[in-house]
């Protein structure tokens, strides 16, 4: 499915991009030559096994990292390190333990000098908007797994980037919260109409959220491929359809 | 930080506690802990009492409370004992303030900047492990006999546990907090002020609460050693003297400074670490 594009906020467009370790006195490429262009309000899933670099171009694409070669684009702008159109979820939830939810989620603009008022108000509509409304005083340690990853998402969420950058972040939750949360990060997607670029290992959520998804192999200098997810949302994981693209990316990784 | 469930979180607990009980359960409840907490000291200070009035110990050795207390009201009443509270409370108020002023925000420096710390660590752990009384004869060759070696030894005691406290706050600072708090374009500054320094804080009162057990052995000493005045003096001079139980009123009364110093920082570091489980 295609998204309108009415406007060309979220737009990303990466350039050759290359990066390396050293590793054990070894120079090990992470991304060679890596090029793509993210449309404007697209979910982009980023799969592959572990250390296949899917993370680490998650890292340059929020300004964490700086690649060998290669640029990154956004909007026709170049990234020089990070950026407030951009907002990153990580695997963990990252809050501040001494701040409450509303804290927390107004944490971003807070830091940006926005008034304690302002940030607040915005703050408690994205708490509504992730469901923890009854928990807007509480402390990190009083939550959840999920709830804490929850607020993670709203504090992004409330920063509005024109691009959610998310880094398996459903990663370290219990199956059935998982799936709540990936009708949620659906929910949210289209309420907020953001470019999402979504890093998983898991083929499902990919298929399950994503308008493409790049599958990035573990062997150097096999080619990244990209596969578009034709299903009419909201998306069923049991329709047969679904079950033959899962099929079949799982075959792209040699499994069965 | 791990994450805890909801139902398990202590303050859920605690509210359920006071929702469900009745009122005279709770009452009992109350003496019950009071009587766990509490009920050992009371014991011990009643076996003090008939031990010393039935002459199991030597009565002049270990006078009854009721002597000493006699005496520690009378010293104080008449003033006394009055001015030397003040000048311990002077002594030990000085130095540790001097350290809480120059530890926090020295320590706040030197566990930002990695190469400050590792070049400054071992003359640090030297320092720290040189007892400071072992050094009180050096500074009063240096400053002389008055308030000011008096002062310097305990504030060169009371430095190392809040500075080193504080280094070890701000290196174990979540290094991923800090990244989260960069990617929504926090400054250096505002990272520091927003992430570094509340995540610092449990440490810190942690060490201010070692120091100031610190301050009041370090007091005691240097007043032995070389005052005239002051509560570890008075301590001294009656036992000096024989007044033994005027000896006894003192060590209760600093046995109070210190129990009092204790719960103030208690009561800081649950208002500002409200947050955190390190409540000890």
């Amino acid at each position: 499915m295609s998204v309108v594009e009415t406007t060309r906020r979220g737009e990303v467009a990466i350039r050759g991009l290359s990066k390396s370790f050293a590793l054990n006195g070894q120079r090990l490429n992470v991304l060679r030559d890596l090029r793509l262009d993210i449309r404007s309000g697209e979910i982009l899933a980023i799969v592959g096994p572990s250390g296949c670099g899917k993370t680490t171009l998650l890292r340059i694409l929020a300004g964490l990292e700086v690649p060998d070669t290669g640029e990154v684009l956004i909007d026709d702008t170049p990234v020089h390190g990070v950026g407030t159109e951009r907002a990153i979820i990580f695997q963990e939830p990252r809050l501040l333990p001494w701040l409450t939810v509303l804290g927390n989620v107004a944490f971003g603009l807070d830091v940006r000098g926005d008034a304690r008022t302002y940030a607040e108000e915005k703050a408690r509509h994205y708490i509504r908007l992730v469901g923890l409304t009854d928990f807007e005083n509480a402390y990190p340690r009083q939550l959840s797994g999920g709830m804490a990853q929850r607020v993670g998402i709203a504090r992004a969420l409330t920063v509005q980037p024109e691009i959610l950058l998310l880094d398996e972040p459903l990663g370290a939750l219990d199956a059935m919260t998982k799936i709540t949360m990936q009708e949620e990060l659906g929910r949210i997607w289209r309420e907020e109409k953001v470019t999402m670029i979504l890093v998983t290992h898991d083929l499902e959520e990919a298929i399950y959220l994503a308008d493409r998804v790049l599958v990035m192999p573990k062997e150097r200098g096999a080619s990244i491929r990209s596969i578009d997810i034709d299903l009419n949302r909201p998306r069923d994981r049991s329709e047969n359809r679904f079950v033959r693209q899962r099929k079949a990316l799982l075959h792209d990784f040699g499994l069965h | 930080m791990t994450i805890q469930s909801i139902d398990t979180s202590p303050l859920r607990r605690r509210h359920e506690d006071r929702a469900g009980a009745m009122p005279g359960q709770r009452l009992t409840a109350m003496g019950r802990d009071v009587l766990s907490r509490y009920g050992l000291l009371v014991g011990f200070l009643v076996l003090w009492q008939v031990s010393a009035k039935t002459g199991w110990v030597n009565p002049s050795i270990f006078p009854p409370l009721d002597a000493i207390a006699a005496a520690l009201w009378k010293a104080l009443a008449s003033g006394r004992l009055v001015g030397d509270v003040a000048i311990s409370l002077q002594r030990s108020g000085i130095a540790f303030g001097a350290a809480v002023v120059i530890g926090i925000p020295l320590g706040l420096f030197m566990g930002q900047i990695r190469s400050v710390e590792r070049a400054l660590d071992p003359i640090l752990q030297l320092f720290r492990q040189t007892s400071a009384l072992a050094l009180y004869p050096v500074f009063i060759l240096l400053l002389g006999l008055g308030e000011t070696s008096k002062i310097f030894v305990i504030f060169w005691a009371t430095l190392f546990p809040i500075l080193l406290a504080t280094i070890g706050g701000v290196k174990e600072v979540d290094a991923k907090l800090i990244e989260m708090a960069r990617t929504f374009g926090a400054s250096r500054l505002t990272v520091f002020r927003r992430v570094v320094l509340p995540a610092s804080v449990p440490a810190i009162v942690v060490g201010l609460r070692l120091s100031a057990t610190t301050a009041l052995l370090l007091l005691i000493a240097a007043e032995m050693i070389g005052a005239n005045k002051g509560l570890g003096f008075q301590v001294m001079n009656a036992q000096y003297n024989f007044q033994i139980p005027l000896m006894f009123g003192a060590i209760f009364l600093l046995a109070a400074l210190g129990l009092t110093a204790n719960a103030v920082l208690v009561t800081l570091q649950r208002r500002l670490c409200r947050w955190s489980e390190v409540t000890r």
